[in-house]
This record gives structure tokens, sequence and C-alpha cells, in this order.
């Protein structure tokens, strides 16, 4: 196998891996739209990350986390619904950043791998920041795992329990922002979210747990990445695209499975 | 504090009114959104006391509780917790998403770490062990009043709050529920406040009622705030019906509506 197939596979297996529990939880918080949002901005941290001359992840990260805090601060107001908001900011920041791009006229960018994602160029120096982000991401997930279910089941109960919901929250949002970064170059900004929510919800229905809804929802991931990567290479299709469609055929069929083992 | 209510508290108490207090809240005041919700309200806790909040839509009961829980900032006022008071809250509902798979057992771990013996303990305590094992969403609106009963029990309470109990509970239900909160006042010897609608199942099981209508209308033992003229105007003719409704419940329901007697031994069924 060639090497670029090699580094595509554990670039793609690697962020599935993450995304399986960090997706979970999205499902489970009702965040779906909240991670699209994020996602969308990561363009204009690529932006900034050229003009600043540092690495655009870091950018990527950047952006997201201050997005997120911007978030936190609209939410608190209550004067819009919350999606409403984030629709205003999800759009808005897409579009900053390509006109952003559009304005840095010494930068050639191509626009096409940022929004879906070119899995096949993958580069050591990018397998590299996509295991180390991804660790970091199931690290602090791992550490804050019972604490972030409580939260999600009922934030004023944590409250009066003492835990410190604010602090969980944005800790949350930081690690997705981590794991957006590192899946753009694989699926892109535009198709995060689903490779976040679909493994997740096509284990739903197979999981009594939610350490078994995390694990099954990577198991499904790696699947769609196999899958997704396979179909592309043997029909020359989109990398990307294939995978989120692969995901989303096994979703259907978790849904077309016969009920009885819940 | 009447003279009448020390008698009446002194006997239904397991503990002396004179130990300092649990939660002590002075001149409380809360506003929201440039309304105010709570005016100047003084409200103590004591170990082994069970005080009532009562009063009608609006009048900030739940205001009131989350401002004893943390959860509201006193506009001006404050609320004094007793150094190291653990607080088990027992909130008025809880929906758990139905993505998140999570069994009742599951559920009661999240808060802290804690074994499976206390978990069953609790649960035992709370009269639901048989669910232990069930998916938290598919347990009735009754039956998650007593999950969440047995979850604050895990933090081994000074003092319960309990957010209007009675509200997803039928009748007779109501009886049982309130019939294992005095047990547990009694056994723990726990403080307890709690929200209630429910004018007649409350008067029986309390030691003193707080009558609230953003301030303080009256307080005192159930039979003096029931004569109150504001407790009255507030509550008009249901307030009759409660001194023939207050007998019947010195007994208690099992949950198929069959009689049980009731701790002080003097029920009058009728």
């Amino acid at each position: 196998m060639d090497d670029f197939v090699l580094r595509a596979l554990a670039a793609g297996c690697g962020l599935a891996l993450v995304a399986g529990p960090l997706g979970s939880f999205v499902v489970w918080r009702r965040m779906a739209y909240f991670g699209d949002t994020l996602a969308h901005s990561a363009l204009l941290g690529v932006a900034l990350g050229f003009l600043l001359g540092v690495n655009p992840l870091v950018g990527v990260v950047g952006v997201c986390v201050a997005l997120a805090l911007a978030l936190v601060g609209l939410q608190r107001r209550r004067a819009l619904a919350s999606d409403t908001v984030l629709g205003i900011l999800s759009h808005s920041s897409l579009s900053l950043g390509l006109v952003a791009i559009a304005f840095l006229e010494t930068l050639r960018v191509d626009l096409v791998a940022y929004l879906f994602g070119d899995i096949l160029s993958v580069t050591p120096a990018d397998l590299a920041w996509i295991y180390g982000g991804g660790a970091a991401a199931l690290g602090g997930l791992l550490l804050l795992w019972r604490r972030l279910l409580a939260v999600t089941v009922d934030e004023d109960l944590a409250r009066v329990e003492g835990m410190p919901v604010e602090a969980l929250r944005l800790a949350f949002m930081l690690l997705i922002a981590l794991v957006i970064a590192a899946a753009m170059k694989i699926v892109g900004i535009l198709l995060i979210t689903s490779l976040l929510i679909i493994p997740a919800a096509a284990a739903r229905r197979f999981s009594r747990t939610p350490e078994a809804m995390a694990a099954l929802a990577s198991v499904f991931g790696i699947a769609a990445v196999l899958g997704g990567l396979f179909s592309s290479l043997s029909w020359d299709l989109p990398g990307g695209p294939s995978i989120v469609v692969a995901a989303a055929a096994l979703f259907l069929a978790s849904v077309l499975v016969p009920a009885g083992n819940r | 504090m009447s003279i009448h209510h020390a008698a009446h508290h002194a006997a239904r108490s397991p503990v002396p009114s004179l130990a300092p207090p649990l939660v002590d809240a002075r001149g409380l005041t809360v506003r929201l959104g440039g309304r105010t919700i709570l005016d100047r309200v003084d409200l103590e806790v004591r170990p082994g006391e069970i005080v009532t909040l009562i009063g009608p839509n609006g009048a900030g009961k739940t205001t009131l509780v989350r401002a004893v829980l943390g959860l509201v900032r006193a506009s001006s006022g404050a609320v004094e917790r007793r150094r190291g008071l653990r607080i088990g809250y027992m909130p008025q509902r809880l929906t758990v998403d139905a993505t998140l798979p999570l069994t009742v057992r599951r559920f009661l771990s999240l808060w802290r770490p804690v074994t499976d013996a206390r978990i069953g303990a609790a649960l035992e305590e709370a009269g639901v062990s048989h669910l232990s094992g069930s998916p938290v969403q598919s347990v009735s609106g009754g039956e998650m009043q007593r999950v969440l009963l047995a979850r604050a029990l895990l933090s081994d309470p000074d003092l319960l709050v309990l957010d209007e109990p009675d509200q997803a509970v039928d009748v007779h239900g109501q009886a049982e529920l309130f019939g294992r909160i005095e047990t547990l006042r009694r056994t723990r010897g726990c403080g307890v406040l709690l929200v209630s609608h429910d004018l007649h199942t409350v008067m029986a099981r309390t030691d003193r009622v707080l009558c609230l209508n953003g301030h303080v209308c009256c307080q005192g033992a159930p039979e003096d705030v029931r004569r109150h003229p504001e407790y009255r105007a507030l509550f008009g003719g249901h307030a009759d019906a409660l001194a023939v409704y207050v007998h019947h419940h010195d007994h208690a329901h099992a949950t198929d509506g069959a009689v049980v007697p009731g701790h002080d031994g003097d029920c009058c069924h009728g």
C-alpha cells in the first residue's frame, strides 16, 4: 500500500477514535448545531493563522475558543433564541473566513480542501497534529467524564453538588475546538459535525451505558472511515464526502436493524 | 414564635430547636429582570425540623429555594449556610435526554464517587429498589421523584431541600412520600425544607409553615398559620377545607391505595 494511503487510514481512524466519545456528548447535550458553528469558524482561523504567521491549526483552535466564549456570553443574555445566535455566528464566521482568504492575495489556498477535506494529502506533520490534538482531547474527556455526564444530565444539580459547571462547559467547548482543528484536513469544515454525530447516533440503539455508546461510536466511525476511503480509492471519489456517506449508510442500517436487543 | 408553636415543635421534633440553624436567610431580597421576587425574607431551618414554604403561584417559593441552594444571588441580604453543610436537593422534575443511555443506578452514581452498596441502600430508603436497572427515562413521574429523593440521600445530607415533591404524585403517593420524608427526618435527624402546593398534606406533616407572597405573609405552627388573616386572604375557601382535611393524613396510603397506620398513632380515618 502507498504511504499516502496508510497516512490517510491512520489519520481517519485516529480522528474517528476521538470523535466517538466526543460526538456522543455532542448528541447528549444537543449541541450538533453548536459544533457546526464552531467548525464553520475554522476557515477564519486558517486565514488568521496565515496572517499572523503561525500554524493554521493554532489559528483554528484560537478562533473556535473565542467563538465559544462569545456564544456563552450571548446565550447568557437570552435576548435571542440560541439557534438564532448560532445561525448568525455560524454563517457570518464562515463568510468572514471566505472574505479574509480572498483578501490575502499572496495566499493561494485550496478552498475545496478546507471545505470538504483532503484526506489523501495528509502529511506526516498533519498526522502528528491529529494524534497530538486527539490524544489531548481524549485525555481531557476521560479526566472530566463523570462530571461532564452529571452536568449534561442537569446543570443545577451539578452546581448544588459543588461542581464547577461553567468551567466544565468551557472545557468541553475547548475539546470540541481541538477535534475540529484535527478533523479539518480529513473531512473539511463543512462535514466535521457529521463525523461527530452520525456514528454516535447510530450507536445509541445498541448501547445500555454511556461508555458503550461512546466506544461503539468510535467503532462505527472507524468503519465509516475504512468504507469511505475504500470507495474513494476504488472509484476515484472525494475522500471526505465518501466517509460521511459511509457513516450515513451505517446509520441507516442501524435504524433498519430490527429492535429486540435493547 | 408563639407558645403554641414552641409546644408543638417540642412534641414532634427529635432534636431541640436550640441547635444552630442549618441555613439562615436574613433580609433576603432577590430582584430578577427589574422585578422584586423576594422582599426581605427571613428563613431559618434547624436540624430535625420540617419547614414548609407555601404560597400562590409566582410567590417566589422556587426562587427562595434556589437562593438557599446558592443557585440565585441575593440582591441584598444574605443566606448563611452552616460550615460544611451538605445539602440533598430534590428538584421539581428532571428529564434525561433520551439519547443518553443511563440506568437509574448509573444516574445515581454521577454526582460523587459512591459504592453500589450505598446506591442500593438509598434506593431502598426511597422505596424504589426495583428500578435500579431500569433506563432512567422509562420510570414514571412519581417513581422519578423517589429516584431523585434517593439521589438527594446519597450526599448524606444535613439538609434536605424538596421542591414540590407532591407535584408528579397522586394523593395516595403524596401521603406515602411525605411519610417517608418524616421517617428520614426522624432517623437521620436532618432538617427538611420543602415547597408545596398541597396544603392539607403539608399541614399535617410540618413543624413550621412559611406563607410566602413575595414577602413572608405569616409563619409559625400550621394551626397558627391557618388562622392568620393574610393566609386566609391568599387561600380563601381552601383554608376552611383544611380544617377538615388535616386529620385525614395522619395515616398513610400505600401505592395501591390501602390505608397504612400512620406514625402518630392518632389516626382517625373518615
